[in-house]
């Protein structure tokens, strides 16, 4: 069983919510990520989400695009990104890891060639904002192929034939995007978000697990969201924490522990 | 090459073009290319573009016969295909228009785009004047500052115009901001996308909108000459003049095409935003919902570019572009700064035109082309906009200070 079904499967037996916080890799610092990683399990991560930074991020606000811009200053490649999540299991780290990114750079390296680096590095699944279910064919199947998963995204305008085609293609979780916009922290949960995720419960059954994203920024809204779904994920009010090297483990750490018991709470 | 129907349904030419946009856009395209096909089949639609076209536009735009210039080559006969005196100085109104009709189709009623060197920006602030819509355009704070002229008009016109301050402060990152917006305004708003880029059916669409240039001036060579041009030139940005100028002949086989990109500071400077001359960073990538030519590093960052044209400083190339060069139907070949600020002179001191930077690039590849053909072949050029918005680049450009 793959780690990430393994995780939302424990999990779920034990009625609790998944906490997925989101690090862009590179940032603060180039050789930020391990500190951040310990801290997030410290804190009670149950699977992380490693961003790729991209020079062109845009489904992204302003907060995730200046931490991406700065990860690319300190030299930050997708090749550099995979070696630190190697580096990573290295260490003994055993969530599941997810990679998000855009597609140029994958598609640049290849599609087959990212997906055998992906696995070799230790990755479970990767997100791409930029590459909906019609164009991911080529994708999926290479990472299907290496043992990942290509998780697919749903959002708020998605119509019922769109929920019906990821039902058919999805492994490891669906991501739902929790709002009809880009990334960036909310004190609040958007309103829709509670008929959203009953519309894509009813068409994809109870089987595959429903990760909700975009906009958690608060305890609050993380208790509301993950009364909703079986994963919560939380970037942008994450990344604005950690901006200063020398406070971010410690400010990462605090952050997710709050996220955690609102989670619990 | 017998019978041309690209993009396919997939909205693919070849294996470029494609759509590649978050999730949440994915419904709103299919609604615009839907509403797109059906408005294209409707006589009524056809007709309210054509009479807006007629007798707000000024449409159809004059094919200038270059007497002075044509003497002065020694070869070729030289036409302009006279973009510059449309409505707001571009061929850019034409897209505005025809998007701007499908956005009042769909309900939406408000719109956003990006800009350049603010043609675009200036065309779709008078299009929603026109219709009563609301408009957002975005431009990066680069260009508002070479194109200040541009963000005057636009703001009279009673548009919004939201600086952009990310990455290069160019056309690319005005996109980057303008699709943020759709993204989060997807229900109540279109993006009045400018060139023929972006995801499907914006390639398709703007072509179709920019293709009146090529029936335009099909029509006007056959009545002036009684024959086909032999040679096709035009700039390429994104590629929308030279799309809707190429288009209606591509069935044509004796017709030659030729683009003309953006080689700014020079091909080995890297300082350009020639995308199918610079084999270091241009090569096969996705940007910005198309796969096609794209200027980037090795690692599939999108390089930074450069132009003395606001238009042309982009770091991909419609996608119907990289297919036509594919399938060796146009070519392509780019002009420098400097190159191009000389053909501004020349087409200004023998034609009494002075045209936009953009359509400046054109010029040097004229008069490298026109000296080898016969006197009884002919060569049409696109003039795709006036050059008033440049006079404070080119002053500056030839050392010259205004006021």
């Amino acid at each position: 069983m793959s780690r990430i079904k393994a995780t939302f499967a424990t999990l779920r037996a034990s009625n609790c919510t998944a906490l997925m916080p989101y690090l862009t890799i590179g940032y603060p610092e180039r050789e930020s990520l391990a500190a951040l990683v310990d801290a997030a399990v410290a804190g009670g991560a149950d699977l992380l989400e490693l961003g790729l930074p991209f020079s062109d991020p845009l489904a992204d606000g302003p907060t995730v695009q200046a931490s991406t811009q700065r990860a690319l200053a300190n030299g930050i490649t997708l090749r550099e990104c995979l070696a630190q999540t190697k580096g990573l299991r290295e260490r003994g780290v055993v969530l599941p890891l997810v990679l998000m990114g855009y597609y140029n750079p994958i598609y640049q390296m290849g599609v087959e060639a990212f997906a055998a680096a992906a696995a070799e590095a230790g990755a479970d699944g990767v997100i791409v904002p930029d590459l909906p279910p019609e164009e991911a064919v080529a994708l999926d199947e290479a990472l299907a192929q290496h043992g990942l998963d290509y998780i697919y995204m749903l959002a708020p305008t998605s119509d019922e034939s769109r929920l019906r085609l990821v039902a058919e293609r999805a492994r490891g979780f669906i991501y739902l995007v929790a709002l009809v916009g880009i990334t960036g922290a909310r004190t609040t949960l958007a309103d829709e978000a509670a008929s959203f995720v009953a519309r894509v419960r009813a068409a994809v059954g109870d089987e595959i697990p429903l990760a909700i994203g975009f906009g958690i920024g608060s305890a609050q809204a993380a208790a509301e969201a993950g009364a909703l779904a079986d994963g919560v994920i939380v970037g942008t009010a994450l990344i604005k924490r950690i901006g200063d090297a020398a406070t971010a483990a410690a400010e990462a750490e605090q952050f997710i522990a709050e996220l955690r018991a609102g989670l619990d709470g | 090459m017998t019978s041309y129907s690209f993009p396919d349904e997939r909205g693919r030419f070849g294996r470029y073009g494609g759509a590649f946009v978050p999730e949440t856009l994915v419904p709103a395209i299919r609604e615009i290319e839907r509403a797109y096909v059906e408005a294209r089949e409707d006589t009524a639609f056809q007709a309210e573009l054509d009479h807006l076209f007629k007798t707000f536009v000024g449409r159809p735009t004059p094919l200038t016969y270059a007497k002075r210039l044509t003497e002065h080559l020694g070869g070729a006969k030289v036409y302009l295909k006279r973009e510059d005196l449309a409505h707001t100085g571009a061929h850019k109104i034409n897209n505005a228009l025809g998007q701007a009709l499908l956005a009042q189709r769909l309900g939406k009623r408000r719109i956003v785009a990006e800009t350049g060197a603010g043609q675009h920006g200036v065309a779709t602030a008078t299009a929603c004047a026109l219709l009563g819509l609301d408009c957002v355009v975005y431009m990066g704070t680069e260009d508002m500052r070479r194109q200040a002229l541009n963000v005057f008009r636009m703001r009279l016109l009673g548009t919004e115009v939201r600086g952009v301050e990310s990455g290069s402060r160019t056309l690319k990152d005005a996109i980057n901001e303008a699709m943020r917006d759709w993204v989060t305004n997807v229900r109540d708003t279109h993006y009045l996308l400018g060139s023929a880029l972006g995801p499907h059916p914006f390639p398709m669409m703007v072509r179709d909108f920019q293709s009146v240039i090529g029936h335009e001036a099909k029509a006007q060579i056959l009545e002036a000459e009684g024959k086909l041009p032999a040679l096709l030139i035009a700039c390429v940005g994104g590629g929308s003049n030279a799309i809707g100028l190429f288009h209606p002949f591509i069935e044509d086989e004796s017709v030659e095409m030729v683009g003309v990109e953006a080689g700014g500071s020079g091909i080995e400077s890297g300082q350009h935003a020639a995308r199918f001359s610079d084999e270091r960073t241009g090569r096969l990538g996705v940007l910005q919902g198309t796969e096609t030519y794209v200027l980037q590093d090795a690692d599939g960052q999108i390089a930074l570019t450069h132009s003395i044209s606001a238009g042309l400083d982009y770091a991909a190339i419609g996608p119907e572009h990289a297919w036509l060069r594919e399938r060796e139907r146009a070519e392509y070949t780019y002009a420098t700064d400097d190159e191009a600020l000389e053909g501004l002179k020349l087409l200004s001191q023998m034609e009494g035109i002075i045209p936009a930077l953009e359509s400046a690039h054109a010029i040097p590849e004229l008069v490298k082309r026109a000296p080898a053909l016969s006197p009884d072949e002919i060569i049409i050029v696109n003039v795709s906009g006036r050059g008033d918005k440049d006079m404070n680049t080119v002053a500056d450009a030839l050392g010259v200070t205004l006021h």
